[in-house]
């Protein structure tokens, strides 16, 4: 059995968020990229099942220009067996999703983290099962083999549920799927280096949507400050002043 | 030409959300000309389904087909796309929740059409269609045109106003034609949790952080909640120490909320976790730092110690 791992390289989830351009582009002036931290678990969890046994090989492959190999050779370094990049910059779900079929197709399993910190798409690991006719689970936050089959937990809204579903399989991942993401050791980095990262032309695909222009929040008033001697007083604001109570 | 509406039943009565998309739907329908169907899965008493008229639907279908209650993310996707193709509908509407996210990126590659997730407004235009959308969990917007005829949309919870019109819907049986072997997924065990108010759905939610110094001392929060039907939140050092369960952490790897009131108490507000709940309407803090970042998000603060300010607090909501 082959695990596909989907990777995003978004910025580092501290990143000052600033637009350039007439708020047209994200300013990736002076941005630290890491793996998307929902994709950062969902190999972990790859990485588990692998130690388990039963898993022959887990790739990680992500749609980017060459600037993403960093983040691609981490996800090396933290075990994954080879990886893939799909040469374009990431138009859009769509596009990415299109893009990740065409190297999809051998895999038993295929893991996605629910969305990416940057655009927060939720879209990518829905859109790639139905384009290669796949089974999906979403919101899921544990998986493993059960023979043939996958065993799969997932959050349902009120609640949560015991899967059994047959593959291949698309299980976009959220928390709780492994529990802390794996730090690359100093041996995984080195043996990173010598890890096959396959470079791949990407296929022509139709981008469905395009971005307009971005906005910053306003800026929130200030904090109105009451005594801790007097909270009692907080809900008579809440309830009087910004009733909310 | 209609507009797709994705109604969420539990236990055959709609959750409040069915009620906010129906009542956005029909305003966005208004702008463009059109008329709201809501479509139905499951099993939902028939003055159970009208309701959504009263909230702008002209037409429901009803798909009383207990083969979908397994949640099949492929039967699923089918049914809606023959419910849109039935309709001849451009606009198709999920909640932005953990059913809408699995359903909609399925839908859209099906109908050929263009997907944003997580649409927080009514659309700054129909034609372009853009819409607007919360991007860097929180920390930005986003305008995105869809670029394809048919647009596809997971709308954030708690982003519209419910809004009664006193209209009826016409009720029609529909049968989308899916076949027993589009399911796959066998459901071995449900826990349904039970007299909680659910995170997503809370007007008001209660947060505990790490200011909390363990997980036995949550008893005044959960009391505090019980008072105002809040709902739990937690920060991920509290998740990750075990003090509380995963599915209350919210912050940018947990669960993103938008309630019209947000506790924020012994959380000293790291960007992480203001991402997931900068959407609050009003946000309270009560920290012993007069230095923690929560304070430059919040509406109201209190610096001083959680454990004497929460009884003041109950007291507070007693005598209301």
């Amino acid at each position: 059995m082959k695990i596909l791992v989907l990777i995003s390289n978004v910025p580092d989830t501290t990143t000052k968020i600033r637009f350039t351009g007439d708020n047209t582009a994200f300013d990736v002036a002076g941005v630290q990229w890491i793996i998307n931290p929902w994709d950062e678990l969902a190999l972990t969890r790859a990485m588990e099942l692998k130690e388990a046994g039963g898993i022959e090989k887990i790739t990680v492959a992500n749609v980017g220009e060459k600037t993403t190999e960093p983040t691609l050779r981490k996800a090396l370094a933290v075990g994954a067996d080879d990886a893939i990049r799909i040469d374009a910059a990431a138009k859009d779900a769509f596009f990415v999703a299109t893009q990740l079929a065409e190297v999809a197709k051998d895999y038993d399993l295929i893991l996605s983290g629910i969305e990416a910190s940057d655009y927060n798409g939720t879209a990518v690991g829905g859109m790639l099962a139905e384009i290669l006719d796949y089974n999906s689970v979403s919101s899921v936050s544990g998986v493993s083999l059960d023979g043939d089959k996958f065993t799969v937990n997932r959050e349902i809204d009120g609640g949560s549920q015991v899967l059994t579903i047959t593959g291949p399989l698309v299980a976009i991942v959220q928390k709780g799927i492994a529990k802390e993401p794996r730090i690359p050791a100093m041996r995984g980095i080195m043996m990173a280096r010598k890890k096959p990262l396959n470079v791949v032309a990407a296929v022509n695909a139709n981008e469905k949507t395009s971005f307009v222009n971005f906005e910053l929040p306003p800026p929130k008033a200030t904090c109105k400050m009451i005594d801790e001697e007097n909270a009692k007083e907080l809900i008579t604001l809440l309830h009087e002043e910004a009733k909310v109570l | 030409m209609s507009i797709l509406v994705y109604t969420e039943n539990w236990d055959g009565k709609f959750k409040k959300l069915s009620f906010e998309l129906v009542s956005y739907a029909s305003a966005v329908a208004k702008e463009m000309g059109s008329t709201v169907t809501a479509l139905s899965i499951g099993n939902v008493a028939d003055d159970e389904l009208n309701k959504l008229g009263n909230y702008g639907a002209a037409k429901v279908l009803n798909v009383a087909d207990d083969r979908f209650s397994t949640l099949d993310n492929r039967a699923l996707a089918k049914a809606v796309v023959a419910a849109a193709q039935n309709e001849d509908t451009k606009v198709v509407i999920f909640s932005h929740n953990n059913l809408g996210k699995a359903i909609a990126p399925r839908v859209s590659v099906k109908l050929d059409g263009g997907l944003v997730s997580g649409v927080t407004a009514m659309p700054v235009s129909t034609d372009p269609y853009v819409v607007k959308k919360k991007v860097f969990t929180g920390k930005a917007f986003a305008n995105v045109q869809i670029n394809a005829e048919i647009r596809v949309l997971t709308f954030s919870q708690n982003s519209f106003e419910v809004i009664e019109t006193g209209g009826s819907a016409n009720i029609e049986a529909f049968d989308p034609k899916v076949g027993d072997g589009d399911f796959s997924t066998s459901v071995n065990e449900t826990n349904k949790i039970t007299g909680k108010v659910l995170l997503g759905d809370a007007e008001i939610v209660i947060s505990g952080g790490r200011g909390m110094k363990s997980g036995d001392n949550w008893g005044e929060l959960e009391e505090l909640a019980d008072l105002l039907g809040a709902g739990m939140a937690c920060s991920r050092p509290v998740s990750d120490e075990g003090w509380r369960s995963h599915d209350e952490h919210v912050g940018q790897t947990g669960k993103i909320i938008a309630p019209n009131l947000y506790f924020a108490l012994g959380i000293s507000g790291a960007i992480q976790h203001l991402g997931g709940v900068s959407s609050s309407k009003i946000i309270v803090a009560v920290n012993k730092d007069p230095e923690a970042p929560i304070f430059e998000s919040a509406d109201y603060g209190i610096v001083g110690d959680v454990f004497k300010v929460l009884p003041q607090l109950i007291e507070g909501v007693k005598e209301m």
